[in-house]
């Protein structure tokens, strides 16, 4: 699958690119410059977080690298090649609604299944479903509808679909924003081990600061709107596997932390809405 | 002895109302309800338990048929105020005479009641079945493209205020026979709030579900299949009660001005043989056909909820 020649490979430290990104939506009230100038390079097989306050733009990073939303300005690069639209090589986990309630969490993952790997048998594409529901751990809710699961597990269901097209770019919109601690903390961790077994490029949009620490390798951190560009980036050179409650009484870890929280309340605090 | 039996006619008629409001309620509340009625029977208190359900059936029937008795009592008021006006008593004498022998057949201009019936149900299904099949995949239109909305827009809020009977003489004129002018009646007053809830349904599907169908590069058709139709349909479903109500409501008013064979005609027929207790016994039959109608759609509607 992979290409070895020279371009892709020179590619690998620049999977995905942005180059001087401009977002201005037009509303009603006139223009707003949600995105200036946005920069950033991000590795093949590299796992970055996007933090930032409410407002600041970042799910509007996400949706541009997803192709839902075209850039004012400024080029988008995935693979060597510009961002023109939605592509399943760039597949999304949303932060709620994401799966369809009348479809259950098999037909919901086999309708990404089918248009991805459409010219394959349909035994090798319900292979491909019941392997994605399997890697998330949900064999056993196979035949149910989402309102019939719990939040967590719908979840699990949007990430299922996400991860069975095969992405090259995984892209995570708050993922687990919505869900208690304890939820939230589980499928931190689960991700954690389905992205080292998968490999693939991730860029997640979150406001938990120890979301972001635990899972990234870099941290994007963004100055606040109108006009949000990257204020800061923040490496996290944490051995992989990382466990949690280990983390909790590491150095470099709190350190990490404390920088990000420094970052959000010293330097770029947001004034009180 | 037969008063009695007639209050029971009418409540029954009650009842089913209330149960539509209660299906309409959620059927979510209802299921978990009734797991829990059968939770309760099979405990081991169940004289006790029998006993409240007694006690809480009785405190639901009671407002209906207070309901019911007031009606009557106003009714039998009236009618002893103006004698022209027969009471329940009277009525009720004439439509069990009526229900005897509701299909004889003597002549175009003397049927059972039973046939004027079928008659004005036929007009209804004709006219709203075509409403339906055209009115349908226009909402979808409206409601998916913004240019067919807009396009509409105008057509619609200009057509749909009109009153159906207004219609009737295009279509005596276009048709030349009474009979497809009163289905053409009952097509166009039935077609606006499928075309309007249908679009209502299609626009409302929230961004998410279609930016995951633009992640996953949906055809068209799948996103109509997948996304648009599973999310519309209860809106749709709203649509074709109202647009069912709507036809029932407007086929007697035709029917009166058209002629023929139907339930509309049967009033004014009546009418003019000065035969009242057989015009309130047409009222009553128009109303609960109206209740059954709608009861049957609602239930259709609750078998295609993804909820």
């Amino acid at each position: 699958m992979k290409n070895t020649s020279t371009p892709e490979k020179a590619n690998a430290a620049k999977y995905v690119q942005l180059e001087n990104v401009d977002m201005t939506f037009t509303t009603k009230k006139g223009e707003f410059n949600a995105l200036k100038n946005i920069n950033l390079s991000i590795r093949e097989g590299e796992f970055i977080s996007i933090i930032g306050h409410s407002g600041c733009g970042k799910s509007t990073v996400l949706n541009l690298i997803a192709g839902l939303l075209k850039p004012t300005e400024g080029f988008l690069f995935c693979a060597g090649r510009e961002i023109a639209g939605p592509g399943p090589e760039r597949s999304v986990v949303f932060q709620n609604h994401s799966p369809l309630p009348w479809l259950t969490c098999y037909e919901n993952i086999y309708l990404a299944v089918e248009r991805v790997f459409g010219t394959e048998t349909k035994a090798q594409l319900a292979a491909r479903t019941h392997a994605a529901l399997e890697l998330v751990g949900l064999t056993h809710a196979t035949e149910k509808r989402p309102n019939e699961i719990s939040g967590g597990m719908k979840q699990r269901v949007g990430i299922a679909r996400a991860l069975a097209m095969e992405p090259k770019v995984l892209l995570l919109d708050e993922p687990f924003g919505a869900l208690d601690a304890l939820t939230r903390a589980n499928l931190q961790d689960e991700l954690m081990k389905i992205m080292a077994k998968s490999g693939c490029t991730a860029v997640m949009v979150t406001h938990d600061v120890d979301e972001s620490v635990l899972l990234s390798d870099r941290i994007v951190m963004m100055t606040n709107g109108p006009s949000a560009t990257i204020g800061e980036i923040l490496d996290v050179n944490l051995a992989r596997p990382r466990a949690r409650l280990e983390l909790a009484e590491d150095q470099e870890y709190n350190h990490l932390r404390s920088e990000v929280l420094r970052f959000l309340y010293e330097r770029h605090a947001k004034k009180a809405a | 002895m037969s008063a009695i039996s007639i209050k029971k006619e009418s409540l029954k008629v009650i009842m089913k109302s209330k149960n539509t409001v209660v299906s309409k309620g959620s059927a979510m509340a209802n299921t978990a309800n009734s797991v829990t009625t059968s939770d309760t029977v099979s405990t081991k208190q169940q004289p006790e338990k029998f006993g409240l359900k007694i006690h809480n059936f009785i405190k639901w029937l009671l407002p209906p048929v207070f309901g019911v008795l007031m009606m009557l009592a106003v009714w039998t008021l009236i009618s002893y105020q103006s004698p022209n006006l027969p009471g329940p008593l009277k009525t009720w004498h004439s439509a069990v005479e009526l229900f005897s022998d509701p299909f004889y057949n003597n002549g175009p201009n003397d049927m059972g009641v039973g046939w004027n019936i079928l008659n004005s149900l036929k007009r209804v299904a004709l006219g709203f079945g075509m409403a339906a099949m055209i009115g349908i995949p226009i909402g979808f239109i409206i409601g998916r493209f913004e240019f067919a909305n807009r396009m509409a827009a105008p057509v619609i809020s200009l057509l749909k205020p009109v009153s159906p009977l207004a219609w009737l003489p295009i279509g005596l004129l276009v048709f030349k026979a009474a009979n497809p002018a009163a289905i053409w009646v009952i097509f166009i007053s039935a077609i606006w709030p499928m075309i309007i809830n249908t679009a209502v349904g299609v626009s409302k599907v929230p961004q998410d579900y279609m930016n995951v169908a633009k992640v996953l590069n949906l055809s068209e058709w799948k996103i109509f299949t997948k996304i648009l139709f599973p999310f519309a349909l209860p809106y749709m479903m709203t649509g074709v009660r109202l647009s069912i109500g709507v036809a029932w409501l407007v086929i007697v008013a035709a029917e009166m001005l058209t002629g023929g064979v139907g339930i509309g005609f049967w009033v004014w027929d009546e009418w003019n043989n000065l035969n009242v207790e057989h015009i309130i016994i047409a009222i009553f039959i128009v109303g609960i056909v109206g209740l059954l109608l709608e009861l049957m759609l609602t239930q259709i509607a609750k078998r295609f909820s993804y909820e």
